[in-house]
């Protein structure tokens, strides 16, 4: 039926609160924690977020007309408790499938988080979760390998992968940055990563960190008689120029490269994932700038929601936090988010914080990242929380050991393996961990060390962001 | 004391992946580990290799995959026989996990030399 238009301005949820609507299956869902002005109620706050993030301006414009707004619109269709918080609440919005380009992250960041996070009438507004439509799902390219591929390539089964960053993070010429590199595989890791800092400096040019690394890793793998890799950083000051550098790294026959997928943006990430799957090469990705997003309770984007659209996007491995080491994250929310990077189906459980079920179909899963201040102390713990299908990086903890780098490996390698044997055999890792490591260490030197060097070391602070939950 | 005497020399050892830093399990140990393959669902499978060819992605079957097998003695069983038919090669169980098309597990139970 046509309408005639009525110009001036109308209060939002006339239009977009819409408690009746029942969502399709099609439809883009997304909750927002909202914290509005004072004064303004719920169901006009959460109408301007649908509309903002939609359809609507803040006024009424002739040229709506031209269209059926009732087809494209936003909206909200449902309002929750916050529990344990009376300033805030979940709004519950359906977008419909055509708003968004096909494949395209970039697209559905723009709108869901972008203009709509500077309203006035919000003091703060947070991106909680958001519902991805199968239709959607299968228009993105998702992980150019996934994990059983990776595991295949790598060789690695039945246990996490083991890693570790090399330091220090900068100032290492290419040559002495490759000697760390093959002290690390040689002793026992499968994998050594470019700290996210390092792209290209006048300290390191990437094509010498390239070369050498290149020769480090074929040599390692050589005498340990395992397959070996190293996270090449392509993250760089162009597509042009990133995409040069992953050239380079599959001329080396490297098996891995690597992206920062926030701060080098979601287009150029989907562009170098779509060349890693052309191209057989893996992709390791790191995070670099979500806390700035995703850290503060009320505001911004929970990173549950940067690690589906990384799944969309593509990558391999994504660094997820690691509960027990230096960085923020409690071990509920982390299970929740690395379902999500894992499973092909996701039930809705808020007491892991995902609002809604999530299929994934048949995209392929990501491994799951733990890296940041952790040891061989915490090995066990770190196997009962993240699983076979993780990524363990010891940094400090690898390069730290009072004999070097690979003894500090082979350290890890060793305690990893000990857990992974005493699981296997019905242990309760976590319980029983001290028996667990000190039996291991009885057969190996460079674990009794690891563990004489580390043992005070905890990092005991409280999380900033915790799950809503009634305390 | 002197630098020399408190650093040891980490010599590089060659390895055959999953559990090549544990040193030899004993025989119950392995048992223990055929029993979480067998209770996961996976199915046994028994491969070995001369050990000059450990890096080849295909080693080649023992038979074939024991599809369905629950009996651990069954396995070990297999394993010995495959140890005694080939006693200079590498033998290695797999769990194989046809959901996944994955290996739930693979190790090395005989090292051949």
């Amino acid at each position: 039926m046509s309408k005639k238009y009525d110009a001036g301005v109308k209060e939002y949820r006339d239009t977009y609160w819409t408690p009746d609507y029942v969502p399709l299956d099609t439809d883009l869902l997304a909750c927002f924690k909202c914290t509005g002005q004072e004064g303004v109620p719920r169901e006009e706050v959460a109408a301007a977020v649908a509309a903002e993030s939609s359809t609507g301006t803040w006024s009424t414009v002739w040229s709506e007309l031209l269209t059926d707004l009732e087809f494209y619109k936003g909206r909200c269709y449902r309002i929750e408790d916050v529990p344990g918080d009376k300033e805030s609440f979940y709004a519950f919005i359906a977008y419909p499938l055509d708003l968004f380009e096909e494949g395209s992250i970039t697209n559905v960041l723009t709108s869901l988080v972008g203009n709509v996070f500077g309203f006035k009438a919000l003091r703060h507004l947070r991106l909680e979760d958001i519902r991805f439509p199968m239709a959607f799902i299968k228009t993105c390219g998702g992980p150019p390998n996934g994990i059983q591929v990776e595991r295949d390539r790598l060789n690695k089964y039945g246990r996490p992968l083991l890693g570790c960053t090399i330091k220090p993070k900068l100032g290492l010429s290419g040559k002495n940055y490759g000697r760390v590199v093959y002290e690390c595989l040689r002793g026992g890791l499968d994998l050594t990563k470019d700290d996210e800092n390092i792209n290209s400096q006048p300290f390191q040019r990437w094509r010498e960190r390239f070369e050498f690394v290149a020769e480090a890793v074929k040599l390692a793998q050589q005498e340990t008689g395992e397959v070996k890799g190293h996270y090449l950083n392509c993250t760089a000051t162009t597509p042009e120029e990133m995409y040069e550098r992953a050239e380079f790294a599959k001329e080396l026959d490297m098996p891995i490269i690597m992206h920062d997928y926030i701060t080098g943006g979601f287009t150029a990430n989907t562009g170098l994932a779509n060349w890693c799957r052309k191209n057989g090469m893996l992709l390791h990705i790191h995070r670099a700038m979500h806390a700035v997003i995703d850290r503060h309770p009320k505001h911004g984007i929970h990173f549950r929601v940067l690690a589906k659209c990384l799944r969309l996007s593509g990558g391999d491995q994504l660094h997820t936090g690691t509960v027990v080491g230096k960085l923020e994250g409690d071990r509920q929310t982390t299970l929740g988010y690395i379902d999500n990077l894992r499973e092909s189906f996701v039930p809705e459980d808020r007491s892991r914080g995902n609002f809604f079920d999530q299929d994934w179909g048949s995209m392929p899963g990501v491994f799951a990242v733990a890296s940041g201040g952790i040891h061989v102390w915490h090995m066990p713990a770190l196997l009962a929380i993240f699983g076979d299908d993780s990524c363990l990086q010891f940094g400090g903890g690898t390069h730290g050991h009072p004999w070097g780098s690979a003894a500090g490996a082979a350290a890890n390698r060793v305690a990893l393996e000990a857990c992974v044997k005493a699981r296997n055999a019905g242990r309760e890792i976590e319980k029983e961990s001290r028996d667990i490591l000190m039996e291991a260490a009885k057969h190996s030197p460079e674990l009794a060390i690891a563990l004489e060097t580390w043992k005070e070391i905890k990092f005991e602070f409280d999380t900033v962001d915790k799950l809503d939950v009634q305390q | 004391m002197p630098f020399q005497s408190t650093v040891g020399d980490y010599q590089t050892v060659a390895t055959l992946e999953t559990f090549g830093f544990l040193p030899p399990m004993t025989q119950d140990e392995i048992y223990d580990q055929i029993a979480y393959i067998i209770a996961q669902g996976w199915s046994p499978v028994i491969e070995h290799v001369h050990p000059s060819g450990s890096m080849q992605t295909y080693w080649s079957y023992w038979k074939l995959p024991f599809f369905g097998e629950k009996d651990l003695n069954v396995v070990v069983n297999e394993l010995e026989a495959c140890h005694r038919a080939y006693p200079d090669h590498h033998v290695r169980i797999v769990g194989y996990d046809a959901y996944t098309q994955s290996q739930g597990t693979c190790f090395v139970v005989f090292e051949g030399r």
